[in-house]
């Protein structure tokens, strides 16, 4: 089964709920919890879209992007990134880097969504 | 037979001979500045008006009375002369340099051109110069009445005419003589090379005088040998016993001022010189002269004493011994020699003195009483100068006489001379100040003269008065009022001094005394300080050629008004023409430049005084223009300014510093803002996660398709746990916030830290079983009481052991806890087997939101939980440190002061 969404989130709860409902939403989700195995993660299961948050643990979200930039296999791939400080620096920090889109912690939970169709370009596998 | 009226008369035929002298001598010094007169001989000998008729007869009378103590009056000028490289030459220059016409002219150039201290000189001399002239007056007469006194035949027409007459006459004499002699022209030097020409031929005939009688006696005697034994077998010698005494000591030091400051003695060796290397030949020639002067002074006194009958005055054994032998040309000679000694000092003393009082007294009351411009009649300055000075001649010669009218009765010459002598001591210290002192001020030169003066008229003038005055003579004996230590011969109680030393003591004392101290205490005027430079610096400059005044507006014209009214028409367009062709141009044409201003106001300095020429030239100059008083006060402004702008540098200094110390200020409160800026952010995120979830939950259950029971209940206890997360982190950081503003919400008092550490134990004792960690008990301290509280103690240790437990991920974890007190603190140190703390975190993990970054399995708390507990023990006054740990992994250490221990 292909994978569409890899979440890359270190908070558990969080985790949970974007699992529940991006998996409601129809798409295939898996997660890592840190920063270091995101990229082994994204060449393994080859997912359509990173969801990637910044405050990770080992391995800060935007090093994972600029990895995932860099490689030339990788770098098509879209990244949505997902963070609780939602400042302009941050912002600029994403879209510099090749950040797809943006979304900022607390969310609502169509926001995410939303964004995820709006870059995978379809409705979601089930619904 | 000599008789009084041949002897006057021949006196009035030396006179003429002196007058036809003067006035050839001057024609000669005019025509030709190589003349002889310019000579050095000439030169020595004009200053030899130092030895007067107290020389000539005073001080044969001294020798009869007091044995050598006359020689020191001889000794002081010859240590002055010989010394003259020191003192004179110094005088000299500067006198050349800045137009010096008196004394009191030089005091008042050297103290800022003070008009003031030059009326104060003026007066000090004439007033003390008084009994001076009276001795010479006395001398006169005394050898006129010993002529006439010498027979009837000697009396002549002076029958009937007391010694009062006689001097008057004399007086009189002296007064028209000096008129015609001294003040027939005002020269810009006032040199007068007649006169001194005259003086010199008069220096040569009381030589010649003393000498030949000295010879004669000396003859007559059988041989110097013979004269001494004979008086030895008599019983008659000079008394020695006081010789070198205080007496002697003073009259030295007096003699020594006298030779500088006597106004004749400076017109002669200062004003009348004419060229500095004479001083090099007088510097021998005139000690030289004296010597001879005195050489035969002492026999003559012995002879005198021995052959002269008892009772005979030993002032006149010069005149009277001839006489006695019948040698009536040598008497006649010896006469003439003792007459030529007082004209001569008579007519250069008060020439030297009208100098002073014209110009330091009667110029400047002119100059301030016409407006602006000097007289416009034909004569101008040059005639009011010279009716000035006869006046002043007639002043003189009145004091004079009037001082030897009241004290007539008084018998010796000496001790009248030493009185003035006193007097003009007065100055001696200010001018040896004026020489070599820098700081010497106005003020301390004029109190210093003025003190000395007071105590003068006090101790030696008012005294002399003793024997004609019954009230006088009762202030002598017990002072004013009868206070004792006021007497003027006893001041202070001082005694034991004869009377002249002890006014001389007094005096001059005070006088140096009062110089000194008011001179530092007092600041110089711009012009002192000017002037003083000059005058002690003179050696070590170039001629000064300093502008006295800035260019101003003044023109050639106005200038030659002012110059030809003081210098007559001829030397004006003289200087005008001069300084017209040293610069090339048409005299009409002349641009008055700074340094022809200042030359012109040396040259008018020559003839009315330094104070007046400026004075004078300042009115004309000061059109638009700036006196260099006034450049000064501009050039102390100016100062002032800078000082001011210097205060404005120190104060704007100042000021940046304060900037700097705002800015640094600024960049702590930046510092501390964007540290804030940071918590909030921290803040922000730590409340944002347990937000996240709770608003995702939320919005999950609030869409409760495909959620079953299960889910839903897994839900709401996410929620639930989320917001109790929420719930302690804000507690926390209020809790932090508190501890950290110093706040305590806990009262300290004694708790059983280790009760406290085995609570914790427990507490954690579940998290411990449920990662499986082994606890290694350490050694205990056992019950140990600190300040503090056990609950706050408690959550420390938890903090810790939870901290331990949490971050380590060993296969066989361990903790280890240990407790001990050390140098009265308890001490316990947590430690584990775990990853330990990376070298670049140490300093951090303290810090609020710093989460260990290894190891972390639960993520939950803010990572507030370090900061807290370090600031719950630093409140207990205690401390929680990192240190190495035994196990490998983090060991904290917690100390506290332990209750009661020291």
């Amino acid at each position: 089964m292909a994978i569409d969404i890899l979440i890359a989130e270190d908070e558990p709860s969080i985790l949970e709920s974007l699992d529940f409902i991006l998996r409601r939403a129809g798409w295939n989700v898996s997660a890592v919890t840190d920063g270091d195995s995101v990229l082994e993660a994204v060449r393994r299961l080859r997912p359509r879209l990173v969801l990637l948050d910044v405050m990770l643990p080992k391995r800060s979200g935007f090093d994972v992007l600029k990895q995932i930039r860099a490689s030339a296999e990788l770098a098509a791939v879209p990244v949505l990134i997902l963070t609780a400080k939602g400042q302009q620096q941050d912002r600029r920090t994403a879209e510099e880097l090749g950040a797809d889109g943006f979304v900022t912690k607390p969310y609502a939970n169509a926001d995410v969504v939303g964004a995820v169709r709006a870059l995978l370009g379809d409705i979601g596998g089930a619904a | 037979m000599l008789s009084a009226d041949f002897v006057i008369a021949t006196a009035v035929g030396y006179v003429g001979l002196l007058f036809v002298l003067a006035f050839f001598g001057d024609r000669r010094a005019r025509a030709n500045t190589k003349s002889f007169l310019h000579s050095p001989a000439v030169y020595t000998l004009s200053i030899s008006v130092y030895c007067t008729s107290w020389t000539f007869y005073g001080a044969v009378g001294n020798a009869a009375r007091s044995g050598l103590e006359f020689l020191t009056i001889y000794l002081g000028p010859t240590l002055v002369f010989v010394g003259w490289w020191f003192l004179l030459r110094r005088l000299v220059r500067i006198s050349h340099d800045q137009r010096i016409t008196s004394l009191a002219d030089l005091l008042s150039s050297r103290f800022g051109k003070s008009n003031r201290l030059a009326v104060l000189v003026t007066c000090i001399a004439v007033i003390g110069i008084a009994p001076y002239i009276a001795l010479q007056l006395k001398a006169v007469t005394s050898s006129i009445q010993a002529v006439a006194g010498s027979s009837e035949f000697g009396q002549g027409s002076l029958a009937g005419i007391d010694d009062v007459g006689l001097a008057f006459g004399i007086a009189a004499a002296m007064a028209l003589f000096t008129i015609l002699f001294g003040t027939r022209h005002v020269d810009a030097k006032e040199q007068h090379h007649g006169v001194v020409a005259a003086i010199a031929f008069e220096a040569v005939v009381k030589l010649a005088a003393l000498l030949g009688v000295g010879i004669f006696v000396v003859y007559v005697g059988g041989g110097l040998e013979p004269i001494f034994r004979r008086a030895a077998e008599m019983g008659v010698s000079a008394p020695t016993e006081n010789s070198f005494g205080d007496r002697w000591v003073t009259t030295l030091v007096l003699s020594v001022a006298a030779i500088v400051c006597l106004p004749r003695q400076f017109q002669v060796t200062v004003v009348e010189n004419s060229d500095e290397s004479h001083l090099r030949v007088a510097g021998w020639a005139f000690p030289a002269y004296m010597l001879l002067m005195s050489l035969f002074i002492l026999p003559i006194a012995v002879f005198g004493l021995t052959v002269m009958p008892a009772g005979s005055n030993p002032d006149m054994f010069a005149l009277t011994l001839p006489m006695f032998y019948g040698q009536s040309p040598l008497a006649l000679l010896a006469f003439i020699g003792g007459f030529s000694s007082a004209t001569s000092m008579i007519i250069l003393e008060s020439i030297a003195l009208s100098i002073m009082v014209s110009n330091h007294i009667i110029m400047p009351l002119v100059l301030r009483f016409s407006s602006g411009q000097p007289s416009a009649d034909g004569q101008g300055v040059s005639h009011l100068l010279l009716v000035a000075r006869r006046v002043s001649i007639i002043l003189i010669l009145s004091l004079g006489f009037f001082y030897f009218f009241f004290t007539r009765d008084s018998n010796a010459l000496a001790p009248i001379g030493l009185i003035s002598f006193t007097a003009i001591a007065q100055f001696f210290p200010a001018v040896l100040a004026a020489l070599f002192w820098r700081d010497a001020s106005l003020k301390g030169a004029t109190a210093a003269i003025a003190a000395g003066f007071v105590i003068w008229v006090w101790c030696s003038f008012l005294p002399s008065f003793e024997s004609v005055s019954p009230q006088v003579a009762m202030l002598v004996q017990h002072g004013p009022w009868g206070i004792a230590w006021l007497r003027p011969e006893a001041l202070f109680g001082l005694d034991r001094l004869d009377p002249l030393s002890h006014a001389a003591f007094w005096s001059l004392t005070i006088n140096v005394v009062t110089l000194t101290v008011v001179s530092l205490l007092t600041k110089q005027s711009a012009l002192e300080r000017i002037q003083s430079t000059l005058f002690v610096d003179v050696f070590r400059r170039g001629a000064a050629q300093r502008g006295n005044f800035v260019r101003g507006s003044a023109t050639a014209n106005d200038l030659f008004f002012v110059a030809e009214r003081v210098l007559g028409e001829r030397r004006a367009a003289a200087l005008f023409e001069t300084a017209a062709r040293e610069i090339g141009v048409d005299p009409d044409m002349l641009e008055p430049s700074p340094a022809f201003i200042g030359k012109l106001e040396r040259e008018l300095a020559g003839s009315i005084g330094a104070a007046s020429a400026h004075v004078m030239l300042s009115k004309v100059v000061s059109g638009s223009d700036v006196s260099l008083e006034e450049m000064m006060q501009m050039a102390d402004e100016t100062q002032q300014v800078i000082e001011y702008s210097q205060q404005l540098e120190k104060t704007s200094a100042e000021l940046r510093s304060t900037a700097q110390k705002l800015e640094d200020a600024n960049t702590q409160l930046r510092e501390l803002d964007s540290q804030k800026d940071e918590f909030l952010s921290q803040v922000s995120h730590e409340v944002r996660t347990p937000m996240t979830s709770i608003r995702s939950f939320s919005e999950i259950l609030l869409d409760p398709q495909g959620i079953d029971d299960v889910q839903r209940q897994h839900f709401v206890s996410t929620i639930h746990q989320e917001s109790l997360r929420l719930t302690r982190l804000l507690d926390e950081i209020l809790d932090l916030s508190a501890l950290e503003r110093g706040e305590r919400s806990w009262e300290n008092r004694p708790v059983d830290a280790e009760a406290a550490l085995e609570r914790a134990l427990q507490v954690c004792d579940a998290l411990l079983r449920q990662r499986d960690m082994r606890v290694e008990q350490g050694p205990r301290a056992g019950c140990t009481m600190v300040e503090g509280d056990a609950d706050r103690l408690c959550q420390v240790f938890i903090n810790l052991i939870s901290n331990a437990v949490k971050y380590n991920n060993a296969t066989k974890a361990v903790l280890r806890v240990t407790s001990s007190v050390r140098a009265g603190s308890y001490v316990v140190e947590i430690a584990d087997n775990g990853p330990g703390i990376p070298k670049s975190e140490r300093t951090l993990i303290f810090e609020k939101f710093s989460r260990g970054q290894h190891g972390a399995s639960d993520q939950s708390g803010a990572g507030l939980g370090l900061a807290i507990s370090r600031q719950i023990i630093a409140r207990m006054n205690g401390t929680l440190d990192l240190v190495p740990s035994p196990l490998g992994g983090a060991c904290f250490r917690v100390r506290l002061p332990v209750v009661g221990a020291g």
